[in-house]
């Protein structure tokens, strides 16, 4: 009797346990008292020291919560239990929100740093006349490589990588929407191609770069090419930062051609609360001196242009994370597909993955 | 009364079972007629017995499992027959069991670095002038490192089955004139088959949903079955595929334990885990 006693305890204990974790999970924390603000961000994606140094002139306390993904952190908001009063989706993500009546719409009357914003990066196409969003940090996509195994020029365009040279040299990121789009500009289509010819014509293309390609790696790729174990990589400007800083012999470089624009950007997500801690920290967030100290720590690109101007003429006049005006022109801003075209670009790119000589 | 609280015995079991095993298996049919706009639909498992991807992809991952199975089991059943013979056997049990203690993820990260360009391998191969070699991201470097991370689960039950076998066989079969070969074959291998087949269960069937190590050490130049499920889960959030591929590899299971399994009663001893 007593071990069957002890058996059911055991499993009611488990169940609770359990219940009490999926509670935890969807609540995550998220303070509700009065002088805080409940803030959803990217791990390691704000400078430390800004965060106190705004808790110490504002008096409000800041409540940070990391994410890894868009889609995480979407889910989190949609399934309520959440009390974020900030959060920073990308682009995509800022469309897919607003449509799905996630957002709440900024009160421009209490913004006071709008105008140290550049017009490249305002009024964009996922988010017409900001109406929920301020950029945070914008990047491209573009190509790695180490001056000790490359010679600097050599690569160029996206149509270099299919060179023969670089046999089982190329590392590429695990991601459907930038390999595919990748294919797509060197074929001079938009990376926000839906039709399926043009999507089948991009994978045989892909194919074909097959031979080059040495991994199709997430985050690793930091480590591997920081190690020198590739000699080129395809990756994002924000990752390529990281690199650059751990292994001097890295460069990037923006294809001319084209690329990938992406935004992070700040909004506020209908669960938010504490509208007063909100406009303090986007005001103190957008003040040209914070804005570069973090742009300083984070390593992106700023969109803040009064930022920018504080920051050290190397990292400013940087071509690889600075595009001059012709190559921003032809930059392309990711669009939210529908389900189905998304499904089409990851079942291309998992093909393109099994493909093999 | 008494019959009741025997009854009764089977609650927490049956608990168990139907909260942890049934309901779970449930849900991922349930979802796997469902397609990515949440209609009830069919044409998951349409796609996939349609498609050459998912068809080439499920002949990839049981061809990889097979070959990871057949080198755990070379290298185990020698080991775990060395094994019974040494003098401090525990001993030596507990070291070959002591790596499943570590994290997975750190084993392979450790496998990063020495098969790496500047790895300990090619640098132990610059020595003959063979550096540096490509080992990282090949179909061999991924069979090692996954074969190496199998192996305790082969090694446990097979050495259980040697231990069980009545010494006294073995010599019966020697004294009446077998050959050492002889006695293997027809006496040890035959009865100490239950501990083999248990071990092929516990290394082929994970090694069929590999998925980590595929990105990792093959670099996604190697895709099994399980690759594709988090990317169905994750990146496309088309949980209905992902369920279907999920429901696919659950039945390949089922096929695998009739195949080893034994008619008679036997016992599995040594752990199943998560890979």
């Amino acid at each position: 009797m007593k071990k069957l006693l002890s058996g059911i305890f055991a499993i009611i204990i488990v169940c609770m346990a359990l219940a009490a974790g999926s509670a935890r999970l969807a609540k995550s924390q998220g303070a509700t008292g009065g002088n805080v603000l409940n803030f959803a961000n990217w791990g390691d994606y704000i400078d430390p020291a800004l965060i106190k140094k705004f808790e110490k002139e504002t008096g409000y306390h800041v409540n940070q919560e990391t994410f890894d993904s868009n889609e995480a952190m979407y889910t989190k908001i949609k399934q309520g239990g959440t009390h974020y009063d900030l959060t920073v989706p990308s682009e995509y993500m800022v469309e897919k929100m607003a449509n799905d009546h996630l957002l709440v719409p900024l009160d421009k009357s209490k913004l006071t740093g709008m105008n140290n914003f550049g017009k490249d990066f305002m009024n964009q196409p996922f988010d017409p006349g900001n109406k929920y969003s301020i950029p945070y940090f914008w990047g491209t996509l573009g190509i790695i490589y180490n001056d000790k195994y490359i010679k600097p020029g050599a690569i160029q365009h996206w149509d270099d990588l299919w060179s023969k040279k670089y046999r089982g040299q190329i590392m590429l990121i695990d991601s459907a929407r930038d390999i595919m789009g990748m294919s797509l500009v060197s074929l001079g289509k938009s990376m926000n191609t839906t039709d399926t010819p043009t999507l089948a014509a991009a994978k045989a293309k892909l194919d074909t770069l097959s031979p080059n390609v040495k991994a199709v790696v997430a985050d690793e790729i930091k480590m591997y090419m920081g190690n020198n174990e590739a000699p080129l990589a395809v990756d994002w400007s924000g990752e390529a930062a990281d690199m650059m800083y751990e292994n001097s012999h890295l460069h990037y470089i923006v294809p001319t051609e084209g690329s990938n624009l992406w935004f992070d950007n700040f909004v506020i997500p209908k669960t938010a609360e504490h509208y007063k801690a909100i406009y303090a920290f986007l005001n103190f967030m957008s003040n040209p001196k914070n804005a570069a100290q973090n742009t300083d720590y984070v390593g992106y690109s700023t969109p803040n242009n009064a930022a920018r101007k504080l920051l050290p003429k190397s990292t400013r006049e940087d071509k690889s994370f600075y595009p001059t005006e012709s190559t921003m022109k032809r930059l392309e801003v990711y669009k939210d597909l529908a389900p189905t075209v998304v499904g089409k670009y990851n079942d291309y790119f998992l093909e393109f993955k099994m493909f093999r000589h | 009364m008494r019959k009741n609280v025997n009854a009764a015995f089977y609650v927490p079991y049956v608990l168990w079972l139907g909260l942890f095993v049934i309901a779970p298996m449930l849900l991922i049919f349930y979802q796997s007629f469902f397609d990515i706009n949440h209609h009830f639909t069919l044409a998951n498992y349409a796609t996939y017995f349609q498609s050459g991807t998912y068809l080439t992809m499920t002949f990839n991952s049981v061809w990889y499992a097979f070959v990871i199975t057949v080198v755990t089991l070379l290298i185990s059943y020698p080991a775990a027959l060395i094994l019974h013979y040494m003098k401090h056997k525990q001993l030596w049990l507990l070291l070959i069991i002591l790596p499943t203690w570590v994290n997975l993820l750190l084993k392979a990260y450790a496998f990063i670095g020495i098969f790496g360009k500047d790895g300990g391998i090619n640098n132990f191969l610059g020595f003959f002038g063979a550096a540096p070699m490509q080992l990282l991201f090949t179909d061999a470097a991924f069979i090692f490192v996954a074969a190496y991370i199998e192996i305790p689960f082969m090694i446990l039950p097979i050495f259980n089955g040697i231990e069980e076998l009545d010494e006294n066989l073995v010599n019966a079969s020697q004294d009446l004139g077998a050959s050492s070969w002889q006695t293997f074959t027809k006496v040890t291998l035959p009865l100490t088959m239950s501990g083999v087949k248990s071990g092929v269960q516990a290394v082929f069937i994970p090694s069929l949903s590999l998925f980590m190590l595929t990105r990792l050490i093959g670099g996604n130049r190697v895709i099994t079955l399980g690759t594709a499920i988090e990317e169905h889960f994750l990146t496309t959030m088309n949980w209905g595929m992902g369920s279907t591929i999920g429901v696919v590899l659950i039945v390949a299971m089922v096929i695998i334990m009739f195949l080893t399994g034994e008619r008679a009663k036997h016992r599995v001893k040594g752990g199943r885990r998560h890979v």
